[in-house]
């Protein structure tokens, strides 16, 4: 099962790449560097999942006191926040040359970067609990204030940097909504979200080894 | 008894033992003035760039002290052995949790009443007109940043590395009341009437309200064991 998700994880990756390197127009302006937004957009909206997936799971562990939620939280989590900051990174990489910048407190990307670190403090706290059982009541009250607090971030950062400069920069291809950059796009996505999903039965998997293995 | 009197019994226990040791409150009130010294020494003496990066700079105090003040709610119980005694206490946990945040609201709005007068005497800044917006910001800033204070606190109480814990835990969830606070106290010193700023204080309602309610619903969770 685990082994059939992680060929067509391949499969869906492989041809995605192929996809945006030769069915993806090369884009006018910014030339091939453009490309990357096959490998950032994916990343980021996968790490959305990831962390929807880990609020439902928190709140699962919460009313039903399982364990499998809470290694389900946990895999997702540390997924999430792998996805998050090699979204970051990507898209740092594609500015530098098409901003000149490698970072700016634009509102996408300041509330993307708030959520990196809101995540990051979720997996540092899973790490100094000894008790599993602890770890996963307090990690799931965590998971659950993150995720409400995610709404509230967008807000204020939104109103934060919008009401000086529109998001103009934010977009820098444009998205014309043509087939030849939505289907690489959307392969692309598959791919990731499927990576995803077989990062976190690897993860759980051995999460539950390891509690079997300690009595 | 009642919920709220339960909720109350824990203000008066918290208040009664601050009144007799003033551990917190005293090296508070230390702390804020030393903060002053240290913003006039960092940020020069020109005035016309302090009040530009005012506002911020009275947030920067408040949170400071706010993290300093919050992540010690849990101790007392923690160090005299006086955990299983809040345990014990009868019917829903989620009193503990209002009065623990009744406590706070009121050592923290005490701290930041005297920080403020001190920035009105140190910067010369003229309240007069601000004060009545003023005074409703921090108020909903002052609960945000205490609700969530008071359940983080209670999470890291028992927990190694707490004093590190505890603000990396609170300022990423944050992000929405200290934007919110900074922006709206800023037009307000700029002499805006507080309904220019109202989205900014809509948003601090809500925030406080998810804050408070989710709370209020998780504290059982995190109180057992």
């Amino acid at each position: 099962m685990v082994k059939t998700l992680g060929w067509l994880t391949a499969l869906a990756l492989v041809v995605g790449l192929l996809m945006a390197f030769v069915v993806a127009p090369r884009e006018v302006t910014q030339g091939n560097v453009q490309r990357i937004m096959y490998v950032h957009v994916p990343l980021i909206l996968a790490s959305y999942v990831a962390f929807v997936v880990l609020a439902i799971a928190s709140i699962l562990y919460l009313v039903r006191r399982d364990p499998a939620a809470d290694r389900l939280a946990h895999a997702s989590g540390e997924v999430g926040v792998v996805f998050v900051g090699l979204g970051i990174a990507t898209g740092s990489i594609w500015g530098k040359p098409t901003w000149g910048t490698w970072w700016t407190w634009d509102a996408r990307l300041t509330s993307v970067a708030i959520l990196f670190v809101m995540y990051l403090g979720y997996l540092l706290l899973r790490g100094t609990i000894d008790d599993p059982e602890r770890a996963a009541r307090y990690c799931a009250v965590l998971g659950i204030v993150a995720a409400l607090d995610i709404p509230l971030v967008h807000f204020s950062v939104y109103w934060w940097r919008t009401l000086h400069q529109p998001p103009s920069l934010m977009k820098p291809g444009g998205f014309t909504g043509s087939a030849s950059i939505l289907w690489p796009l959307l392969v692309n996505l598959l791919g990731f979200v499927l990576l995803y999903a077989y990062f976190v039965a690897r993860r759980v998997r051995l999460l539950r080894a390891e509690a079997e293995a300690v009595p | 008894m009642s919920y709220a009197r339960r909720a109350l019994a824990v203000v008066w226990k918290d208040l009664a033992v601050e009144r007799r040791s003033k551990e917190t409150l005293n090296a508070l009130v230390f702390f804020s003035l030393l903060l002053l010294f240290v913003f006039q020494f960092t940020l020069g003496a020109d005035r016309e760039r302090l009040a530009a990066v005012l506002p911020g700079v009275l947030w920067l105090g408040f949170v400071l002290s706010a993290l300093l003040a919050l992540g010690r709610t849990f101790l007392v119980e923690r160090e005299h052995d006086c955990w299983e005694g809040l345990l014990l206490a009868p019917g829903d946990k989620s009193a503990i949790y209002l009065g623990k945040l009744l406590g706070n609201l009121l050592l923290m709005l005490l701290v930041e009443a005297l920080v403020l007068g001190l920035f009105v005497v140190f910067f010369d800044i003229d309240l007069s007109r601000a004060l009545p917006g003023l005074v409703v910001v921090v108020l909903l800033g002052t609960l945000g940043l205490a609700a969530v204070g008071t359940l983080f606190a209670a999470m890291t109480a028992n927990v190694r590395a707490r004093e590190l814990l505890f603000p990396v835990l609170l300022l990423p969830v944050q992000v929405p009341v200290l934007l919110a606070t900074v922006k709206a106290t800023e037009a307000l010193l700029l002499g805006e009437p507080l309904g220019a700023v109202a989205h900014w204080v809509k948003l601090l309602v809500a925030a406080d309200a998810v804050y408070v309610v989710v709370s209020l619903l998780t504290f059982d969770v995190v109180l057992e064991g």
